[in-house]
């Protein structure tokens, strides 16, 4: 069986005697600006995507610090508009790219087995488009601002607010061709540039998760594209399409916006599962339980999620059989994401499980989702969600799925790979301090909120009740914690760029494709196209995974841990 | 029960215990969930954690049995929660005949209400306790949402001359509780509250005894009705050259175009903002717009006006068909020719006044001249 596995390391060498990678492969700005690797675009998202998510991040504490008091810090024109840069940048800047602009840009070809993805040039411009709507969105928060919420509901967006709605309008417009590009990317790669003998069953569920969500992507944003487009028509132009007092229908924008947005919930959160099924599968060392329904649960919820936008509008006055037919759509979409939890739970009888931090951010994810995904029920039952629609109920839960699932699923991920990205390991001891932390600011910050929107206090308020500051104290103080636990997994990665231990091959005695080359890898993945005969995490003995470059038991290690693969720098 | 408290809005209306059983059940059902799939995981992370760096355990297969038990299982579970909350939400929205009228504007950013009895109110509420109250709500720019935590009532009021939000509760507590917008309305959104004070029968009848010198809503109404011309062309003896409005409340009514429409709150609010939108059959279209004459206030009380002076029965009015004499009658509505949503009553307004009905005499054509409304 050995003679089917790829020797991990054949490559060349350059001038100073480092086998040649991607990353050591060509340095200064071009070869980075200008490069077509599927990789190095990675990294350029990457650093893109976690400079706005700081950002971000900054907004929300500024959010929970004026939530410190009743009456508020800031006035209200400054609150409104930074929950407003906070949605924006958190959902069109960090949520949609995050995993499968940098993890699936990263791990999509070199898991199927290919040279890069079927268009790189095309890869790179979305990279661009994302710059170039992340710089707009900018100027629009610093230039004024946005004060009309993430989702620019009309007739305040298009004949009330004064603030930069247009400008916001157009990044959101260029950052969804981004999206849009990448998706496409996605489908071409998977369907034509399979290595020999990676059939679609043998295909890791991370690809499955990001083939789902491309198809998401692909079909679902082209309508923000049109709604975002008519609602700047009506704003400059006058066109009456959403402003009732020019003819139009407010509702029909809900509906518009929602069609995208609740999707788009999907491309935020499948990739995330992706990552979820590599991490519980490579850190138990077992082959993922129920594998075609985990895959088969993917496209279902993506089929599902274009079903159930409205849900978003059970109090909008649509009509009450509407609402009936959504509700029950919701429910139908709940079925898959449970089957997942299942499966995983399922993955885990029998393993060998590792302690290490990525095995702590999958339970992380399946806890947090678990919360996340039951009180979605809450908001799916009509009759309860006339209380709970636009409360804090609302805004935790949707933090549950959306910090809780794909943000943990990000850090989980990163953490993964982050030796097969950048060539170092991370420091495990400081990475599960770092988790914990975060696991623990996380619930601080949003539980209390579950019960702040029960008690009624709706979502974007600038000032509140004094009976609620108790709850929002707490929260502010879970907020801290939870900055704290990202300030040190930031920290700590960048300092492993440097200091980290050279990363093996493969250091979680691994199967699938991405293991089976270097650390980094070289910038055309593989020196000899693999041919795949084996099964989706089949592991191997542990003989067989020494050969790959795992190091494995110390002790009893028949393969001597070759120079290149050194742990100490 | 402290931690009820705690956890729970007082319980103010009929609904709020209802809501909160349903909530309780989730919380529980929820709970249950976490925990048996929690202790799985923590006891599997416990008993299989990896014992060796070589250690690799024996793949296992998976199970067709398992796999449909937790797809079934949860369908169910989720099916009895669609219907239980279907159920809540329809009787939410389906407004009973019997109930109190309240006329609610949201504008940025202030709620105003106004009682049939002529009381008008910003930002405060007074309500009875033990009797169906119907909120008929308008916007005057963007949308609001029309929160009350202690009622677990909602409703988003949505802008557009052609309509009313409705919602309706009945308040079983009396005490004061939060009124909120909750749908995002700009700058001053978290200062857009107030309080509803519900009280108990006496206590409400000295408060409406209290104030409200002008009169009725209805009264005012009529006096509106007579000062905005209305009554030139509407006249009770249907010779004027638009309909006449007496005993149309609550009625189908046949359009030119030959669809039937109930005359609502929402009919008569459009017909008089956009009056060309629907045309009653047998009349031409020359009523001019009174948008931005009269005040959304203004007109709820020309409603009010309407409404009284309309009997809520039970036949469907066509031009040249007119019952011959309509009957004072009280609060009957009648479920077949209203929807759930805007089934006609506020009948508790003012005794309907009889009248002598002649079936509509279509015009003939006038000149333009003619048509211009003074």
């Amino acid at each position: 069986m050995s003679n089917q596995f790829i020797p991990a390391t054949t490559g060349a060498v350059s001038t100073n005697g480092q086998e040649l990678n991607y990353l050591n492969n060509g340095y200064g700005l071009k070869s980075w600006l200008l490069t077509k690797d599927h990789k190095r675009i990675a990294i350029l998202y990457l650093i893109s995507v976690s400079a706005f998510f700081m950002l971000g991040g900054i907004f929300a504490l500024l959010i929970r610090i004026n939530l410190l008091t009743p009456s508020g810090v800031f006035p209200p024109d400054t609150y409104n508009r930074l929950f407003t840069a906070h949605g924006v940048i958190m959902v069109f800047l960090f949520l949609v790219p995050a995993v499968p602009a940098i993890l699936g840009n990263f791990l999509v070809p070199i898991m199927i087995g290919a040279k890069d993805l079927a268009f790189p040039k095309i890869n790179l411009l979305s990279w661009y488009l994302y710059v170039a709507a992340g710089a707009i969105l900018l100027t629009a928060i610093f230039a004024g601002g946005i004060d009309t919420g993430w989702t620019f509901y009309t007739p305040y967006s298009t004949g009330y607010s004064n603030s930069n709605v247009l400008l916001a309008a157009l990044g959101v417009f260029i950052a969804g061709f981004s999206s849009i590009l990448t998706g496409i990317n996605f489908i071409v790669t998977v369907h034509t540039m399979r290595a020999p003998g990676m059939t679609w069953f043998r295909l890791p569920l991370f690809i499955w998760a990001h083939y789902a969500t491309a198809l998401v992507m692909m079909l679902a944003t082209p309508v923000l594209a049109i709604t975002v487009s008519l609602m700047a028509l009506e704003r400059v132009a006058h066109v009456g399409i959403f402003d009732p007092s020019m003819g139009g229908d407010p509702v029909l924008f809900q509906h518009m916006f929602w069609f995208y947005s609740h999707p788009a919930v999907y491309i935020m959160v499948l990739p995330a599962m992706g990552v979820i099924s590599e991490l519980i599968a490579n850190l138990s060392r077992k082959n993922i339980f129920g594998y075609k329904f985990i895959a088969m649960s993917s496209l279902a919820i993506a089929i599902f999620g274009f079903l159930v936008w409205g849900h978003h509008l059970f109090v909008s006055t649509q009509s009450i059989y509407l609402g009936l037919a959504f509700s029950f759509l919701s429910y139908a979409v709940a079925i898959p994401s449970a089957i997942k939890v299942f499966n995983w739970t399922a993955t885990l009888y029998k393993g060998s499980i590792s302690y290490d931090t990525p095995m702590l951010y999958a339970l992380g994810f399946i806890g947090l989702f678990l919360i996340g995904g039951m009180t979605g029920l809450f908001v799916a039952a009509v009759g309860l969600d006339v209380h709970i629609h636009d409360t804090y109920f609302v805004i935790a839960h949707f933090h549950y799925v959306m910090v809780g699932g794909s943000l943990m699923g990000f850090l989980g991920g990163m953490h993964l790979w982050w030796g097969k990205m950048t060539g170092r390991q991370y420091p495990e001891y400081w990475a599960r301090a770092a988790m914990i932390i975060q696991f623990v600011g996380f619930n601080l910050t949003f539980f209390p909120q579950f019960i702040l929107g029960y008690l009624g206090m709706p979502r974007r308020y600038a000032s509140y009740p004094p009976e609620f500051q108790t709850l929002h104290v707490l929260s502010t103080a879970g907020a801290s914690i939870l900055g704290l636990g990202l300030g040190i997994t930031i920290f700590y990665l960048l300092w492993s760029l440097k200091n980290g231990k050279r990363a093996l091959a493969n250091p979680w005695g691994a199967p699938g494709l991405e293991w089976r080359t270097s650390s980094p890898p070289p910038t055309e993945n593989f020196h000899v196209t693999p041919i795949v005969t084996w099964e989706a995490y089949e592991f191997a003995p542990i003989e067989t995974m020494e050969v790959l470059g795992y190091p494995g038991d110390p002790g009893k290690s028949t393969q001597p841990v070759s120079a290149e693969h050194g742990t100490e720098d | 029960m402290s931690l009820m408290n705690w956890m729970l809005p007082p319980q103010a209306s009929t609904y709020a215990p209802e809501v909160d059983h349903l909530y309780i059940f989730f919380v529980v059902t929820t709970i249950f969930f976490t925990a048996v799939i929690s202790i799985a995981i923590l006891y599997f992370f416990i008993k299989f954690h990896r014992r060796s760096e070589s250690e690799v355990p024996r793949p296992i297969a998976g199970s067709m049995v398992l796999e449909s038990a937790w797809t079934i299982i949860p369908f169910i579970i989720s099916m009895f929660m669609f219907a239980w909350g279907a159920k809540l939400y329809l009787q939410e929205y389906s407004i009973p005949g019997n109930s109190t009228d309240i006329y609610v504007v949201g504008k940025q950013w202030m709620w105003k209400f106004q009682h049939p009895e002529g009381q008008r109110e910003i930002n405060e509420l007074h309500l009875p306790v033990g009797r169906k109250i119907r909120f008929v709500m308008a916007t005057e720019d963007v949308i609001h949402s029309f929160f009350i935590p202690a009622f677990r009532m909602k409703e988003d009021i949505v802008p557009g001359a052609d309509h009313y939000s409705t919602v309706w509760a009945e308040p079983t507590e009396t005490g004061t509780y939060r009124i909120y917008c909750s749908q995002y309305c700009g700058t001053n959104h978290s200062g857009m509250t107030g309080w509803v004070t519900v009280l108990n029968d006496r206590d409400y009848q000295a408060w409406l005894s209290g104030g409200a010198a002008e009169g009725s809503m209805a009264e005012r109404g009529a006096a509106l009705f007579q000062q905005l011309g209305c009554i030139t062309c509407h006249r009770s003896d249907a010779q004027g050259q638009c309909p006449r409005l007496e005993v149309i409340y609550g009625k189908e009514q046949l359009m030119s175009d030959g669809q039937k429409v109930i005359a609502d709150d929402g009919y008569i609010r459009e017909s008089v903002l956009k009056p060309l939108a629907k045309i009653v059959a047998g009349f031409q279209p020359v009523m001019p717009s009174f948008q931005g004459q009269v005040s959304e206030e203004q007109i709820q009380e020309l409603i009010a006006y309407i409404k009284s002076i309309g009997s809520p029965e039970v036949t469907n009015t066509t031009p040249g068909q007119v019952p011959a004499s309509s009957k004072a009658a009280g609060n009957g509505s009648n479920p077949l020719s209203a929807p759930p949503i805007m089934s006609p009553g506020g009948a508790n307004i003012i005794a309907p006044q009889s009248e002598n009905a002649r079936p509509h005499q279509p015009l003939p054509k006038l000149t333009p001249a003619q048509q211009r409304i003074p």
